[in-house]
């Protein structure tokens, strides 16, 4: 296994371009997680103030995707980077990819709860979904603390931890059926909480993803498509 | 299995199954200095392999051991076993011209004989091979079209050798080589010295030989072992450090030593 240090070429050049482009994408996923927390916020508080604030500032994190891709582009020209270099660049073009997902995801849960905010009814459902929420942001913050430290360990973890994830995801669309099927005055309503919580089940995977290219920049390993063991097996196992 | 298992799985298998060249325990001595320790490497058929690795690592040398050009120097010497096609041709039995025609050689430098192109490539073969006009016509025709020359050349075949460009001068030197139909082709830094365009060129037919010959070469421009060949090894202070699938050491080197080069980075 290779070990992976940015700040030791004999291009100091070279150092403070990779540098910069791993600083860039942890501002990115700091951004994404602000919109993450700031979609829940607005779902679970019913406010639509929040809901249109993070509906604007996704633009901000597309435009950070673009910016970080022509980042990438011109070190594959400039510096033909190999090995662990070439598997950074690698990683950082896909995680990205998932950033600018993730924060679709978030955008889209901003405008059901800007919906949401306009109907009446109750919000018990709501805070449920705040949980899950809390949850996958975590997950989010984690995975990109992984990444920023090269924790393979730590990707693991939280890729073990989307299963609570799968499990909340379905109590809640259990919970929502139940109120429809008890008021069907609120099939509009639960359609759209259940839409946002679908959003927040996705940005867990997002999460996960995120983690299989942390393992992949420090091992060199593709661990894409394999099952939870495999992949302990890989970061454990060696 | 995944994708890495897999091409390891296939790279073994492969060398398993058919080393051209079988090097074991190879030193090789400057006089009293060693320039390379105990070398083992088994070199795929009909394969690229390039040797990469820092000046004075011994990837030269390596090379020079496979046609025993060395010999023209008194107080030079080898160790260990080269194993061509169960044949150790370290041993002193060994008939070297015969050797030679088996193993050609290009170097950094284009080396053609001051004489007509047509001669550059017919000198070569009259020295193994008794060939009439027509024969002999052929087989310069042949040689030219492989080394990818024929066309820029063929209304020149009188024209001093000398007085092609750098590339075309190469790539001469590839066809004479080829002339005599040799096994493996050993390349010493074949392009280092040409345009960008001739680079590509010489990259392009060292793809097109591998079908019929195992070659084998040494540069310093890492980008071109890693465009041209199947297999790298890695060498360091007359050590191989690592040798694998090209894809393998570009992507995820087994060794910090091989990473530290490749990557650019302080050894």
């Amino acid at each position: 296994m290779s070990e992976v240090s940015i700040n030791t070429h004999i291009s100091r050049q070279f150092n403070a371009e990779l540098e910069d482009l791993r600083q860039q994408v942890l501002d990115m996923g700091a951004l994404v997680e602000q919109q993450i927390a700031g979609a829940i916020e607005a779902l679970v508080q019913s406010d639509r103030d929040r809901a249109e604030e993070v509906i604007a500032r996704d633009v901000e994190v597309n435009a950070m995707e673009v910016a970080i891709d022509e980042a990438c582009n011109h070190i594959l020209i400039r510096r033909q980077p190999t090995a662990s270099d070439l598997r950074l660049v690698v990683a950082v073009i896909k995680t990205i990819t998932d950033l600018e997902r993730i924060g679709d995801e978030a955008e889209k849960i901003a405008r059901m709860a800007a919906h949401l905010a306009t109907q009446e009814g109750g919000t018990d459902s709501y805070a449920d979904a705040g949980l899950l929420g809390n949850h996958v942001c975590q997950m989010v913050r984690d995975a990109m603390d992984a990444f920023a430290r090269l924790d393979p360990q730590q990707a693991l973890a939280i890729a073990k931890s989307d299963e609570q994830v799968d499990r909340r995801y379905e109590g809640l669309m259990r919970q929502c059926i139940t109120l429809m099927m008890e008021d069907t005055r609120a099939i509009r309503r639960m359609l759209d909480v259940l839409w946002a919580v679908r959003a927040l089940e996705r940005i867990g995977d997002h999460a996960c993803n995120i983690c299989e290219y942390v393992i992949y920049l420090v091992g060199g390993k593709d661990v894409r498509h394999t099952s939870l063991k495999d992949l302990e097996q890989e970061v454990f196992g060696g | 299995m995944n994708q890495t298992e897999n091409s390891v799985l296939r790279f073994e298998q492969r060398l398993l199954a058919s080393p051209k060249m079988d090097i074991r325990k190879l030193s090789f001595f400057y006089g009293k200095f060693q320039a390379l320790h105990d070398i083992d490497l088994r070199v795929p058929e009909r394969q690229v392999t390039a040797f990469i690795g820092p000046s004075g690592c011994g990837k030269s040398t390596l090379l020079r051991t496979f046609n025993r050009i060395y010999d023209l120097y008194p107080d030079q010497r080898a160790t260990g076993q080269i194993w061509l096609d169960g044949n150790d041709i370290l041993n002193r039995q060994q008939d070297l011209n015969r050797l030679r025609a088996r193993i050609g050689m290009v170097f950094q430098k284009p080396t053609p004989f001051p004489m007509p192109v047509y001669d550059n490539i017919a000198f070569g073969v009259k020295l193994y091979e008794k060939l009439n006009r027509a024969e002999m016509n052929e087989r310069v025709e042949w040689a030219l079209k492989r080394a990818a020359l024929w066309d820029e050349v063929k209304d020149k075949l009188k024209q001093d050798g000398t007085r092609l460009s750098g590339g075309q001068q190469q790539r001469l030197c590839i066809a004479r080589a080829i002339a005599v139909k040799p096994e493996v082709l050993l390349l010493d830094e074949p392009a280092s010295a040409l345009d960008p365009i001739s680079t590509l060129k010489i990259e392009e037919l060292i793809g097109e030989l591998k079908d019929d010959y195992t070659i084998m070469i040494v540069t310093h421009n890492m980008q071109q072992a890693a465009r041209v060949s199947d297999y790298t090894a890695f060498m360091y202070v007359g050590n191989l450090v690592e040798f694998g699938a090209t894809d393998d050491i570009f992507t995820n080197p087994k060794q910090k030593q091989t990473e530290d080069y490749i990557t650019g980075r302080y050894g």
